[in-house]
């Protein structure tokens, strides 16, 4: 598949947006005593900021943005669609905690608990659309859903000790631990998934694509000379050198950097978390063979 | 219930691509508006179609077989392409098993073409909308129009009717009946998608001439300048 860089970076900003949420809403539930209420404004600020950017970004994935509206209509059966009203809902409960915080008209825990709802809601329709795709057995697996809500849940945690390095840095211990907790179980669901993935075999040969049983089949013409919208957004065109370039980058970026310096930089650590999460989710698309491409693979 | 279907003959299609020209020419001239063209006279022509034909050659030299596979919307009984559609616009119809685009409705996501295994789905890069082959919808109940007339473009361009069309669940119908006794598959059966198009395999033939049929005069297989042989029975004309 070729990586939607509107979908990277509604996919990695949202997820950071959660997973900052969840951060606060737990340091409301163990530590609120020791807290300001501009740690969770702030903190809420900084989430919906996030998600908005998520949200802009991925609307520059659409051919008629202004019918957007539309997409929230089947959520009967799309998760796309049910993505289209958890998201804005999230944004809504996470407004509302940081209004109760900002205002002292407290129930925050109430809202609170709503939004980490809707949070949790919104990691599971997210990844959905991804793992929903049958075809695509690179993402049609549990371990979509896994890592999607470990490694926003890791982002996330991580820009909450940066965030608390500024205005709670008592907290910041505590919160830069678990954001190494998180980045290591990620470290370690990503690399089950890209185990599983490498070993995949493909469901469809060519032989299944068109009905022909015969060992040797080579395609002479893919029947348009200039390309066409199937090798256009199916193919990544990458070569198999820069791809590995992104491999590594995930690992380093995502997983290695992040480890070591999350306990003493949180803020560096999330840039470079942020970067390694791009780089993740572009290989999360590199790494998905569809099978249309059976159809095209003949040079003209 | 009728599911309105294509069952293309792989040992009958000789790939001269009528059919792709028809169906662009008829879909691009719709109310539905142009389907793009991109550079179509420069170095990387490209543009939208429903319908394409790709050339595969099976085998190893000297024993290799050409053959040309027209590839277009499978109008599957059960279309991953439909439930991800979060607008509506994706849908297929109860009436006919058409799976159509409202072009009205559609956002231009791209994920119905995700979900689909096959790559039929062609997002158009100036409409900024997902289209797909309708089975001519717009044609094939046309009052106005002969009824022989009421068939896809691409049915009725194919020189030698490699393209059969028809309702896929009625028993007694010239494609239920082409498929049940020439063979019709379906394609990536193992994706669950159950598509409606079937199509037709290659078939061993042999056509055997004799030797009389080369030198009889009114054979237009007669070998110029070999000597007319009297020892063969005479021909038609020359016994009227």
């Amino acid at each position: 598949m070729r990586p939607a860089f509107s979908v990277l970076f509604l996919t990695t900003l949202i997820g950071a947006g959660q997973g900052l949420f969840i951060a606060l809403f737990f340091c409301e539930l163990l530590a609120s005593a020791s807290l300001s209420p501009g740690f969770f404004v702030g903190g809420s600020v900084l989430v919906l900021i996030l998600s908005s950017l998520g949200g802009i970004a991925s609307v520059f994935h659409l051919g008629h943005p202004e019918r957007a509206w539309r997409a929230m209509t089947m959520w009967r059966t799309s998760w796309l669609a049910r993505e289209g009203i958890a998201l804005p809902a999230f944004m809504a409960a996470v407004f509302a905690y940081g209004f109760a915080h900002w205002t002292g008209f407290g129930h925050t825990l109430a809202i609170g608990i709503t939004a980490v709802v809707l949070s949790v809601a919104l990691f599971i329709c997210t990844a959905m659309i991804y793992a929903a795709i049958k075809v695509l057995k690179e993402w049609a697996h549990p371990l979509t859903l896994v890592n999607f809500v470990v490694l926003g849940c890791a982002s996330g945690t991580t820009l909450a000790a940066a965030w608390a390095g500024f205005t709670a840095p008592n907290l910041m211990p505590e919160l830069a631990l678990a954001a190494f907790v998180l980045t290591a179980l990620g470290l370690l669901t990503r690399s089950i998934s890209l185990l599983r993935n490498a070993r995949l075999s493909p469901a469809s040969t060519l032989q299944t694509a068109i009905g022909i049983r015969h060992p040797k089949i080579v395609q002479k013409s893919q029947g348009a000379m200039g390309g066409s919208y199937n090798t256009r957004e199916f193919f990544h065109g990458k070569s198999p050198a820069f791809v590995r370039g992104v491999l590594l980058m995930l690992v380093f970026c995502t997983f290695v950097l992040p480890l070591s310096l999350v306990l003493t930089l949180p803020l560096l650590a999330f840039v470079l978390q942020y970067a390694g999460l791009l780089a993740e989710r572009w290989y999360f698309f590199a790494e998905a063979r569809h099978p249309q491409n059976l159809y095209y693979q003949g040079n003209s | 219930m009728t599911q309105l279907a294509l069952v293309i003959d792989l040992n009958v299609c000789v790939g001269c691509h009528a059919c792709v020209t028809n169906c662009k020419q008829w879909n691009t001239s719709g109310a539905a508006g142009a389907l793009t063209d991109c550079n179509p006279y420069e170095a990387e022509p490209n543009g939208t179609f429903f319908n394409r034909v790709q050339t595969f050659e099976v085998g190893s030299y000297p024993n290799t077989e050409t053959v040309h596979f027209p590839k277009s919307c499978l109008h599957c009984e059960d279309p991953p392409c439909v439930p991800v559609c979060p607008t509506g616009a994706s849908y297929k119809r109860k009436s006919d098993g058409i799976v159509l685009v409202d072009y009205d409705k559609c956002i231009g996501c791209k994920y119905c073409s995700w979900a689909c295994p096959y790559g039929v789905r062609e997002f158009d890069e100036q409409r900024k909308v997902m289209t797909k082959c309708t089975l001519c919808v717009d044609r094939i109940y046309d009052q106005k129009l002969p009824e022989a007339e009421r068939k896809p473009s691409c049915v009725l361009a194919c020189p030698p009717g490699a393209r059969l069309f028809g309702d896929v669940h009625d028993p007694d119908s010239e494609v239920s009946v082409a498929i049940r006794e020439r063979g019709g598959y379906a394609l990536m059966p193992e994706a669950g998608t159950r598509p409606a198009n079937h199509y037709l395999p290659r078939r061993k033939q042999t056509l055997t001439i004799r030797d009389e049929e080369l030198y009889r005069s009114d054979n237009p297989h007669k070998i110029d300048g070999a000597p007319f042989d009297l020892d063969l029975p005479p021909t038609n004309e020359e016994l009227n």
